[in-house]
């Protein structure tokens, strides 16, 4: 990753050598690596609110955060949190993997790959300066349901309409791009149904991206045109309705969803065999469960909104739809456990990140099961439970399988192996916050603790205090994440190119570290795996 | 503005003095109850969904730490080699839709009952407005607002916290018992909603638009609930209060309402009669500021930043009088800054406006009396 630079720039000042060699940098394993960076960055932003949030909910009372200013760290946290790290995380790891896992040289498009990239850090900058305006950033959640963000929004609002359309376009060029991939730059021999399944899931969460994307886009378009055009989409007083703000933002926001936990279900589709040693069980389900998710995605919205006076026809389509979802998500959990079973597990630290994921991820499935019932959802809807919800499935979803990720392919990236040990300490730990943290938002949430308050009776302070000391422990966890990744990329015992014995697939064919340019001629599919691999992980019979 | 380890240590200290001195509840980690006869179906949908997903749970968890377990490298140097069955595959398709049906008809049949909001015996009509709840009886006639009532030494913590601390409000909704009673929700400014976890009753408040809903609450007692919709800055500072007592009480509250309506009314023209002198209206307009104003306006009267304007040495506060006078009657349409006609007496906002004309060095020595508010009106 480090050695390279003499292959795109020649020799020039070192500092502007090295500006340009990332600004300009076509080559998808760099634009993955920029990825990966900005999302790590904003990670410990975002988390640095969600220190706030929960040192100023640590005790009732206003301790640390003005009720205004506590508005505007939860609704940046989780604009952050969604726009900022976890999706930007999925595509650098699709720009490191895709190309790697198809045996393609390249993106199909590395200049819009590299445009895609450099949108970000600049709608990032714009949306997070917001903080230091005139009347503050915006303070009406990640929602942003209207009319608090229209007529009554701060003024940093527009910068936020500019910045949500600068990394809608970015994401839309993205999945572009993926698509383009993966449709054309496949090794020859490599049909769909042989896609790893990371690859499947990126192509599935690509479309989502692209049909729901403008849908925001529009949106927020409309929040503009409300704002200051004299339209009254979402004004009564005009002839607009404010539900309807609501019915659109969860037409995107729904399948959004998906797209923050489809590839983390591939990703754990791709660890578990390898480290159960023995294929993927159900490989057809597994895709065809994918797409029935992503189409049932679409018709789920009004989940969200039961208490918005939905008539019951309406309540009841929803509720049977929501329901329907578990049914293909139950198959994935199936057969993840039964890859498992009868294989021949070890437990290295992606491993534990990925079971992690399976487990506590199903727990946020149920949750999300009880919410689909509507009249328990009138009791749960807008309190703690449903925080509890979805940092459920987000955080040991979304962000474990990140994590299970950069672990797994991090010796191919870096040429080093992680130091295991402290691996599996960021594992445990990250476990026992997690729960932690989100566990108690349960019970908080079940006795009536609403969300998105600043302040709350005395009834719930016993959960706070002991989700705040969770989340203190988390953010820990997040500074040894760091120092493990940097102390690899700075050196470690050297991988092999397999580097997990029971590793299948293109991307282990390839030295590691991988060259900045590899598969310049396609490769034979299937593989011939290296039977070379790392000390530790004995190579077994085929 | 204190340094952040002031407010640290700061912090820490009350946390030692109060914090911990509220009075140690059972920890309580079901779903309420609550006191009607939904809120009892809704508590046992619950607990049917919540056991199916711990069954489900322990099944799959179960199999899978069994697995992890037995079928480690060391126990189980040799892995299988299957990875498709299609009658598995069947199976666990088809046994979570006959468990989702399962619960589906529970749920359903409740919520036909919530959504029939018909032959109700009293109607409510809810507005919520920021940051507090009005209340109208439509067949009797009468309206009040409900305000937060916990004292701001309480929220910054420089007193102890009351046992109800923030669900506590000056005028609770009042309502008979086993009376289906209906509620029309609905908003004078952002989306805000009303709910009460006892009785299962939430209903998002939008602005230009009515909600249904309905409850029938058997025992009396005081209820409490909150705002759940986010709808500004003081979110976490709208509760929710509910007074159900029996059907002969209510009836004689209702008369007891009427008259104190007529009383204000012969008060308020004793007050338009009398000429209030500033030192008065100073006293009176002190606490309807600090009551009502000072949540966005600060007690200094110095506002927050371009949020919340400045009074003191504001343009209006020290401008034309009658221009001031309409503000605060009024308010500013599309902004924060509420009409307060509604909501405050005229001896009331009289005292405000004299007030903020004569408070912190705002020196035009205007005196406002009721009387001309009452023209105003
Ligand atoms: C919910 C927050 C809020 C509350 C409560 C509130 N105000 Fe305001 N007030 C505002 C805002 C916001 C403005 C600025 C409106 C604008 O011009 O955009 C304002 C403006 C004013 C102004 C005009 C200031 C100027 O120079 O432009 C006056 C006078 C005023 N308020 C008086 C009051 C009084 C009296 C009360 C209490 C009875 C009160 N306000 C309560 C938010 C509030
Ligand atoms: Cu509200």
């Amino acid at each position: 990753m480090v050695a390279h630079a003499e292959d795109v720039v020649p020799p020039r000042p070192a500092l502007l050598a090295f500006a340009a060699r990332w600004l300009l940098t076509t080559n998808h394993k760099e634009i993955g690596t920029l990825y990966l960076w900005l999302s790590f960055t904003l990670f410990f932003i975002a988390g640095a609110m969600a220190m706030v949030i929960r040192l100023e909910l640590f005790q009732p009372g206003i301790q640390f955060a003005q009720p205004l200013f506590y508005n505007q760290m939860l609704t940046m946290h989780g604009l952050l949190m969604v726009f900022g790290v976890v999706m930007p995380g999925f595509v650098g790891l699709a720009n490191w993997q895709i190309p790697l896992m198809i045996g393609a040289p390249d993106m199909a498009l590395p200049r819009l790959n590299n445009f895609s990239f450099w949108i970000l850090p600049f709608a990032f900058t714009l949306l997070i300066s917001s903080l230091f305006m005139e009347g503050g950033a915006p303070n009406f959640g990640w929602t942003f349901y209207a009319p608090l963000s229209t007529t009554y929004g701060p003024p940093s609002t527009d910068f936020f309409i500019l910045g949500v359309h600068m990394m809608g376009i970015s994401s839309v060029l993205g999945a572009i791009n993926i698509i383009v991939t993966i449709f054309n730059l496949r090794a020859p021999g490599m049909t769909l149904m042989q896609m790893p399944l990371f690859v499947w899931t990126w192509l599935i969460t690509a479309f989502l991206l692209i049909m729901v994307m403008p849908v925001l886009a529009g949106v927020v378009t409309m929040m503009l045109t409300d704002r200051h055009f004299g339209t009254s989409f979402f004004s009564a007083a005009g002839g607009g309705d404010p539900v309807m703000f609501q019915h659109i933002f969860w037409f995107f926001g729904h399948p959004e969803v998906y797209i923050l936990i489809l590839p983390g279900f591939g990703i754990a589709s791709q660890i578990i065999p390898t480290f159960a040693r023995k294929k993927l069980f159900g490989y057809n389900s597994m895709v065809y469960a994918t797409v029935a998710i992503a189409v049932l995605s679409f018709v789920v919205w009004g989940h969200h909104m039961f208490t918005t006076g939905m008539p019951l026809f309406g309540e009841l389509f929803f509720m049977y739809a929501t329901m329907l979802i578990a049914v293909p998500t139950g198959v994935k959990v199936f057969n993840w456990v039964a890859t498992m079973w009868r294989g021949s597990m070890t437990f290295e630290t992606p491993m534990l990140f990925a079971i992690g994921f399976v487990i506590l991820f199903t727990i946020g499935g149920f949750s999300g099961l009880m919410l689909a019932l509507v009249p328990a959802d009138f009791q749960y809807h807008d309190t703690f439970f449903v925080v509890a919800h979805f940092h459920y499935v987000l955080y040991p979803g979304a962000i474990f399988g990140t994590m299970a990720a950069v672990y797994y392919w991090l010796p191919k990236w870096t040429g080093h192996m992680y130091d295991e040990r402290l691996g599996k300490l960021h594992f445990w730990v990250a476990v026992v916050a997690v729960n932690l943290t989100f566990f108690p938002m349960h019970f908080s949430g079940l006795a009536g603790m609403p969300r998105r308050v600043v302040d709350y009776s005395l009834q719930f302070a016993d959960f706070n205090m002991v989700s705040s000391i969770g989340a203190g422990l988390l953010g820990l966890t997040q500074v040894l994440f760091l120092y493990i990744v940097i102390k690899t990329i700075r050196g470690g015992p050297k991988a092999s190119a397999r580097v997990w014995d029971g590793a299948e697939g293109l991307e282990w064919t390839v030295p590691s570290p991988a060259p900045l340019h590899t598969f310049e001629t396609p490769p034979q599919f299937p593989p011939v795996m290296d039977r070379d691999v790392d000390e530790g992980t004995p190579i077994r019979n085929e | 503005m204190t340094s952040f380890a002031g407010r640290l240590k700061c912090g820490l200290m009350t946390s030692v003095l109060w914090g911990f001195s509220h009075p140690a509840a059972a920890v309580v980690l079901d779903l309420r109850e609550g006191v009607t006869d939904m809120s009892r179906r809704i508590q046992e949908l619950h607990h049917l969904s919540l056991w199916i997903c711990v069954v489900m749970g322990v099944v799959v968890f179960g199999a899978m730490f069994y697995s992890m377990f037995a079928h480690r490298r060391s126990r189980h140097p040799q892995p299988a080699n299957f990875h498709e069955s299609t009658l598995v595959e069947v199976v666990w398709t088809v046994i979570p839709v006959l468990i989702l049906v399962f619960m589906a008809i529970p749920a359903t049949t409740a919520l036909m009952d919530i959504e029939d909001n018909s032959d109700a015996d009293l109607t409510v009509l809810i507005t919520a407005s920021q940051w507090k709840w009005h209340y109208q009886y439509l067949e009797a006639d009468i309206g009040f607002y409900s305000n937060l009532t916990t004292p701001d030494e309480q929220i910054n913590n420089l007193a102890p916290k009351g046992e109800h601390y923030l669900l506590e409000a000056d005028n609770p909704l009042v309502l008979p018992t086993h009376k289906k009673v209906r509620f029309l929700v609905t908003s004078n400014d952002v989306i805000h909603s009303w709910w009460v976890p006892d009785f299962a009753v939430k209903q998002d408040a939008i602005p230009g638009f009515i909600n249904e809903a309905w409850t029938r609450v058997n025992e009396p007692g005081l209820y409490r609930g909150q705002c759940t919709e986010l709808c500004g800055k003081d979110h976490a500072y709208m509760p929710v209060v509910v007074h159900v007592i029996p059907e002969a009480e209510f009836n004689q509250w209702i008369d007891d309402q009427r008259l104190a309506r007529e009383l204000a009314s012969g008060e308020a023209v004793a007050d338009r009669a009398k000429t209030w002198s500033i030192a008065e209206l100073m006293t009176i307009g002190e606490q309807v500021f600090l009551g009502h104003c000072a949540t966005c306006h600060e007690p200094t009267g110095l506002g927050q930043g371009s949020t919340y304007p400045a009074l003191a040495g504001g343009v209006i506060p020290t401008g034309p009088l009658t221009a001031h006078i309409d503000r605060v009657m009024n308010g500013k349409a599309d902004t924060e800054m509420q009409a307060w006609a509604p909501q405050l007496s005229d001896r009331e906002l009289a005292a405000v406006i004299t007030y903020e004309r004569n408070a912190w060095g705002n020196a035009t020595a205007d005196v406002i009396q009721p009387r001309a508010i009452y023209a105003a009106r």
